[in-house]
């Protein structure tokens, strides 16, 4: 029983590794390259950060790809940041294709809308801790009170094609959605693994959901 | 909608925490972990390190000191001083800092923060710009200069014209330090935070000058930062965190509470 963190050599996975460490009792969090690790976990944590098309091409490089399609169909599965834009179809961003696990495209804040109600100027990217609204119940907000702000880096957001993915959205200053959820596949635009006690509950959440009983198991804290 | 960010910045020497005024005359204020630990209890929105010493032989220092604070404390952490290569941006990365803070470097040679930015991406990619008034220059159009090597030495830029450029080279975001007020305690130099968050796209980090909750609340209200940075008041127990978001709440800004 294990938790691979997907590392295709994007960026800095250490904070993931040690924030899932802190909240898996025990549980071996692996970060690896090996698809082979990646089939035998028992849960799959895809990360990311910087260029969607850099991460892409990595992800292919490493011959990653094939593993993390079918792990985000089968096993408990949790997209953050670009992990979670590199789930949809295509990006803005360098007109990038994605893995195409969901249907929807992953754009850019458009800067005509960048404006708040007193008329000041929003800058992009949208850096620090926003609220998040949740949009349906779900194991995964397990604890974690609607409304509750988690940090957030990001410059594109997705779109998702069909309404029922969107598990969460945040205001900037429309609103956007920042979590999308299907069945075992649970992802997040924001970052859990720096977002202090709610991101470790959502970490924690994942670490014991059981996506046959659609429940968090019993032995869930957050320390 | 999103916060604003209370910042706590720790000065390191020597893996220790120290704080001195206008870069000299340093006071010891710590063991930076445990800083960390208190602030994040605090509710601090993310915490800055800056090794004030960047000598290349204390470099291990300072990444296992950025190691222990990761594997504790989760929220973001930014790490700057004697950031000069891409090799430096990859260890501290992997040590656990989200963004690095880059400086003189940035001077001496603008396509490091293009390469930096360009590799490891914007987002973990600050630009600190530490300004000066340009004597003669009138209240009703100032202009500040860029200094570098910790405030000692005058660059001859124009430190808008500078920030802009830094913003179109891939800096996430900029940490703007008046180097007049900074350790005075009098305030934020709030023309300079205005001119700056007026100016550029991404977000203001300010800093240098805090001497009161009240600095920190101007320096969004009239400053309009994205971010407020000090260190002091925190430090040697005057204020916590809460106290300023408490603050800045009761003036109408959004803050993380």
């Amino acid at each position: 029983m294990t938790i691979a963190v997907v590392d295709y050599g994007m960026g800095n996975l250490r904070s993931v590794a040690k924030a899932l460490e802190h909240v898996a009792d025990g549980v071996p969090v692996v970060v690896t390259d090996d698809p082979g690790a990646i089939a035998a976990a028992e849960r799959v944590v895809f990360p990311g950060q910087g260029a969607m098309r850099d991460c892409m091409r990595e992800l292919q490089a490493r011959g990653l790809r094939a593993a993390v399609i079918e792990a985000a169909s089968s096993r408990p599965f949790l997209g953050i940041c670009i992990g979670l834009q590199m789930l949809f179809e295509k990006s803005e961003e360098a007109d990038t294709p994605g893995l195409a696990v969901l249907p929807g495209e992953v754009i850019r804040f458009p800067a005509e809308a960048m404006v708040d109600a007193a008329g000041a100027r929003l800058k992009v990217p949208h850096m620090g801790w926003n609220e998040v609204h949740q949009s349906e119940a779900h194991p995964m907000w397990t604890g974690i009170p609607d409304g509750t702000r988690f940090y957030f880096v990001h410059s594109y957001f997705p779109q998702p094609a069909l309404p029922e993915l969107v598990a969460g959205y945040s205001h900037y200053p429309f609103p956007f959605c920042c979590a999308v959820a299907r069945g075992n596949l649970f992802a997040v635009q924001f970052h859990p693994e720096k977002s202090h006690r709610a991101g470790l509950q959502l970490l924690a959440n994942f670490v014991n959901w059981d996506i046959q009983a659609g429940t968090i198991k019993e032995r869930a804290t957050c320390s | 909608m999103l916060a604003r960010r209370i910042i706590p910045c720790l000065d390191v020497a020597g893996g220790r925490v120290v704080k001195g005024v206008n870069f000299v005359d340093l006071r010891d204020a710590g063991d930076p972990v445990e800083v960390a630990r208190r602030y994040d209890e605090q509710g601090a929105d993310e915490l800055t390190f800056l090794d004030i010493t960047a000598s290349s032989d204390a470099r291990g220092t300072l990444l296992s000191m950025v190691e222990s604070v990761a594997a504790q404390v989760f929220i973001p952490l930014t790490v700057g001083g004697g950031v000069r290569t891409v090799t430096d941006v990859r260890s501290l990365l992997n040590a656990g800092a989200d963004k690095v803070s880059i400086n003189t470097a940035a001077v001496q040679s603008p396509g490091f923060v293009q390469e930096a930015a360009g590799r490891y991406g914007s987002q973990c990619i600050v630009v600190a710009v530490d300004a000066k008034r340009v004597p003669g220059t009138s209240d009703d159009a100032p202009r500040w200069e860029v200094y570098t090597h910790g405030g000692r030495r005058a660059t001859g830029l124009d430190a808008l014209e500078w920030g802009s450029r830094m913003q179109s080279y891939g800096a996430g975001e900029i940490l703007l330090t008046s180097m007049d007020r900074d350790g005075t305690r009098v305030g934020f130099d709030l023309a300079l935070t205005r001119a700056f968050s007026d100016a550029l796209s991404i977000p203001i980090i300010a800093s240098g000058g805090v001497g009161s909750i009240g600095d920190m609340v101007e320096g969004v209200t009239l400053g309009h930062a994205d971010a407020v940075l000090a260190a002091s008041i925190f430090h040697y127990g005057q204020h916590t965190v809460g106290e300023v978001k408490r603050a800045m709440a009761a003036a109408g800004v959004e803050v993380r509470l």
